[in-house]
């Protein structure tokens, strides 16, 4: 006889009930949604009643409007509808207080929402821009070795040592002495209290060196701050941006995937993502004349630097010392100067950045303050054949005007086009990348392909499954369509688990759970053979189908063990898709044994458990 | 009744094997060769470059969009349909100077002129040479790492000899496989690399059937010479060899006719692996175990037998 025992019927049933319940949301598509998120995090009741109106006024009425997590959406059907909504809650919404985003929601009746999610789409399927950035850690360590460079030179003046010459050469600090008992003498200054760097000393022709590095262990520290805080950065960019379910993660040690779902316009989002832009606040020097005897002769006077201005591309000196950086821009909005009408960037500094402004501005009412406004450009050049990587960082004074009065936490800035203004005050707020980053990937999928691959994706799978369930129920008729109902089930798993998981389906994803609807009926095949073979031996009818299971079980194990180690290194190799792959692969691997061989048993028994010298539809 | 394609089989498949590792080894050698001599033509992921690919409303005309493109200091791209008549593929190698992620825009834009209606972006994609170049190692990393994790796991499964010719067959397939990818110059993608280890996992999946069922009848089978002793269970396993391999080979078809453009790749490697592997499980993998001696000792269980082995036969 071949029974189950309750508990397994049981636990089977609650299997399936729940494989079905995590599966069902996938069944009712998405609605286009506009959401709005507050900053804040705090959804304001006025927010509501601003897009219940606008959307009136655009003639959008009667928008099912849905809250949850803190955001706001409206849900429509069709694109036009979206995009009409898009353009009228940005309009009629402080977009300094709130994200307005595009977005694609479950249609699935709240009940469901409340417990299960569909699966989450990876871009090509949904559309969208992927980046993949690779932050120059080379500049990030050159710039951590420089801070020792003003270190070393006052602590040469200080010990009163004159003509060494120090400076940041062939990837190492170095000073060059001429005596070796001054080079003695500072070799132990320096020590003192840097911690993370590698010293070494060395000698050559006249001159004595003091060389030093930042130690691996500071080296990877200094790493790994430049990376998360880029990572920072580059979110608080993306918030900027307004993009619904922004994907910013670390990959490796020197990189970070940006996967920004829904933008079509790839083009805005790498020139936000990847800029440098910040300012900075300088003194102007000397008298016009003086700038062009420096412009002529290439060379600034001690204590000041030369610049060129962007407007006429003339010569101007400002001091050495700065007023104030990017970095102490607190916010920053752009707008139009009421006097000019040009432009301007309105500047809101923290505290240490008022304090500093306002005690230099105080001391210099009448003189010129210039705005520096700095970029760094990635380039590649050829150099000996070689393909070698250069960073230029473009330095322009946009602005110099005369002080008025006393400056302190909040002003403005003219002097940009209207776009690079308010590019520039997006930037400001979301403050500067630690190191500069380089798009070293970049793929967009247009909404028209990831339909298509979607579509494609279904029609492949379904056409596969309907063909293994025709071919296995004319070869092993009950038993094949036993087999069927499993493979079914087995999808059903999959989708559930996948969208439990949250674990992003991609096109190769799909490709995943076609290739596990053929290779899932194996274990069946297994089995049913083994028990074909026993009957054949002359086995009664159940004790058949007792050794079928029994004996291909330890078979079916070994081999899908396999394929799951195949599986888990395609894992590790692990880019995007690929991932996608391998994950819907290893899941399917794991319910298809369940399924296959518990579930089937579970029906044959029911079928022929009780059946006494019956014959098998096999 | 039961239907059978294959029934009561009783082929001789041990006494084939010097004509099938004759021609085994041919198409090993004549595999490698060709990729020697032509190299795998690899896709956009492990080259670095850009890829466009714009959907127009009506045919495009691959000679305006040339010239569009060429007076737009593009001289190099190659331009093809793609699927249909309506799809254009446009591929360029990585470019000197200028701004990398502009080149794609700037692409774009010099289209702007080549039709009246409506151009569909569809996809863009960059990957940049250092990039290509990690993946190239790590797609090769990732394929030694789990033919190596493979034999790790059947010879503590089963036995040495096992392993060896699992790993032989493993092999030959991955190698076949990539000499048709080769001979063909089809495009070798990261999804192709995904199916190359899809196919590493198939190969497998079969030949551990049959190990199985090797092992097994090691055990119980008194009588017969190792070679019989394979052989009948390759002939006891034939038929769900093919069966499987017949689902597999349905869907992977559905894939390859309904799936679009970007998983054919994909779907081709596997249909080429699963026949490859199917056969190299019986012919390969099999064989190179008897040719190894393989002997009843080597596979007898270690605690003492009797009492809970069946006699089959």
């Amino acid at each position: 006889m071949n029974k189950y025992p309750l508990w397994k019927y049981v636990l089977l049933a609650v299997v399936l009930l729940a494989g079905f319940l995590f599966a069902l949301p996938n069944l009712f598509g998405d609605f286009k949604a506009v959401q709005v998120t507050p900053r804040d995090g705090q959804l304001d009741p006025s927010v509501r009643f601003t897009v219940v109106e606008a959307l009136k006024e655009a003639g959008l009425s009667d928008v099912e409007l849905r809250e949850d997590d803190n955001r706001l959406l409206a849900l429509f059907t069709r694109d036009d509808d979206q995009l009409k909504a898009r353009d009228a809650i940005d309009n009629a919404l402080e977009s300094r207080q709130n994200i307005i985003a595009m977005n694609l929601v479950s249609a699935a009746p709240a009940w469901l929402r409340s417990f299960a999610k569909p699966m989450y789409l990876g871009l090509d399927l949904r559309g969208g821009v992927h980046f993949l950035m690779q932050v120059d850690m080379e500049a990030t360590i050159k710039s951590a070795e420089e801070r020792y460079v003003s270190d070393w030179r006052r602590d040469l003046r200080e010990q009163r040592i004159r003509g060494v010459s120090v400076g940041h050469r062939n990837d190492r600090i170095s000073a060059r002495f001429r005596s070796a008992e001054q080079r003695d003498e500072m070799y132990e200054v320096f020590r003192r209290d840097a911690f993370d760097l590698d010293f070494d000393t060395r000698e050559e022709g006249e001159f004595f060196y003091i060389d030093a590095k930042l130690t691996e262990l500071a080296a990877d520290e200094e790493k790994r701050a430049a990376l998360q805080q880029n990572i920072t950065t580059l979110r608080n960019r993306v918030n900027e941006l307004g993009v619904a379910e922004p994907i910013v993660v670390q990959q490796g040690l020197e990189q970070i995937v940006i996967q920004l779902p829904g933008v079509q316009d790839p083009a805005r989002a790498r020139e936000i993502l990847g800029a440098t832009a910040t300012l900075e606040y300088r003194l102007v020097e000397g008298t016009a004349a003086d700038w062009y005897a420096a412009g002529n002769s290439g060379t600034a006077p001690a204590g000041s630097r030369l610049y060129t201005q962007r407007l006429d591309g003339a010569p101007i000196l400002l001091s050495q010392d700065i007023i104030v950086t990017g970095d102490q821009i607190k916010d920053a909005s752009s707008g139009i100067d009421q006097q000019s009408g040009t432009p301007a960037v309105f500047v809101n500094l923290d505290g240490k950045g008022a304090r500093r402004m306002q005690a230099v501005t105080a001391e210099n009412v009448g003189n010129l303050m210039a705005v520096v406004y700095i970029e760094n450009l990635i380039d590649y050049k050829e150099v000996d054949g070689e393909r070698v990587k250069v960073t230029e960082r473009v330095e322009e004074v946009i602005n110099s005007a005369t002080i008025r009065d006393v400056l302190s936490h909040r002003f403005q800035t003219t002097g940009l086009g209207a776009d690079e203004a308010a590019n520039l005050a997006l930037l400001l707020r979301a403050g500067a990348l630690k190191a500069p980053v380089e798009i070293v990937e970049e793929r967009t999928v247009g909404p028209s392909l990831g339909a298509d691959n979607i579509r494609q994706g279904f029609l492949s799978a379904v056409a596969g499954l309907v063909l293994v369930l025709i071919f296995m129920a004319w070869y092993y008729r009950v038993f094949g369509l036993i087999a069927g109902a499993a493979l079914v089930v087995n999808l059903i798993l999959i989708v559930a688990v996948l969208s439990t998981l949250q674990a992003t389906l991609t096109m190769p994803g799909i490709a995943g759970i076609v290739l596990t609807t053929g290779m899932a009926v194996d274990a069946n095949v297994l089995i049913f053979e083994r028990i074909r073979e026993e009957i054949r031996a002359g086995s009664t009818v159940q004790k058949a189908i007792d050794a079928g299971y029994e004996k291909a079980f330890s078979t079916i194990a070994d081999a899908n063990i396999t394929t799951l180690i195949a599986a888990i290194v395609l894992f590790s190799l692990g880019t995007g898709p690929i991932k996608g792959f391998a994950v819907t692969l290893s899941i399917g691997i794991l319910t298809s044994m369940f399924t296959a061989i518990l579930g089937t048993r579970a029906l044959v028994n029911l079928v022929y458990g009780n059946k006494r010298g019956a014959k098998l539809a096999i | 009744m039961m239907r059978n394609l294959i029934h009561n089989s009783k082929i001789d498949f041990m006494g084939l094997t010097r004509s099938t590792w004759i021609m085994s080894g041919a198409l090993v050698i004549l595999s490698l060769l060709i990729l020697l001599i032509r190299g795998l033509n690899f896709g956009l992921d492990f080259t670095g470059g850009y890829i466009v690919e714009v959907g127009y409303p009506q045919a495009a005309d691959l000679t305006v969009i040339r010239e569009a493109l060429a007076t737009a200091q593009f001289p190099d791209a190659s331009v093809q349909n793609f699927g249909s008549s309506q799809d254009v593929l446009i591929r360029m190698v990585p470019q000197e100077g200028a701004d990398k992620a502009l080149v794609s825009q700037r692409v774009i834009e010099s289209l702007a002129g080549t039709t009246d209606g409506e151009l569909d972006l569809r996809r863009v994609e960059f990957v940049g040479p250092q990039v290509g170049e990690a993946l190239r190692e790590q797609g090769g990393l990732a394929v030694l790492s789990a033919l190596f994790a493979i034999v790790v796991y059947i010879w503590f499964r089963f036995e040495k000899k096992f392993s060896v010719g699992s790993v032989l067959a493993l092999v030959h397939d991955v190698v076949i496989t990539l000499g048709i990818f080769s001979l063909f110059q089809l495009d070798f993608d990261l999804t192709v690399l995904a199916a190359i280890l899809a196919v590493i996992g198939y190969s497998l999946n079969d030949t551990i059937v049959v190990f199985d069922r090797i092992r097994e009848n090691f055990r119980s089978m008194r009588r017969g010479s190792p070679a019989e002793v394979i052989n009948t269970s390759i002939n006891q396993t034939l038929s769900r060899t093919v069966i499987t391999s017949l689902t597999t080979l349905l869907v992977l078809s559905c894939l390859l006719i309904f799936g679009g453009k970007i998983i054919s790749g994909f779907a081709l490697a596997l249909i080429v692996g699963v026949v490859v592997g199917t056969y190299s499980s019986i012919f390969i993998a099999s064989a190179a175990v008897l040719r190894l001696g393989i002997t009843r000792e080597d596979l007898m269980p270690v605690e003492k037998e009797g009492a809970d082995q069946e006699s089959v036969v």
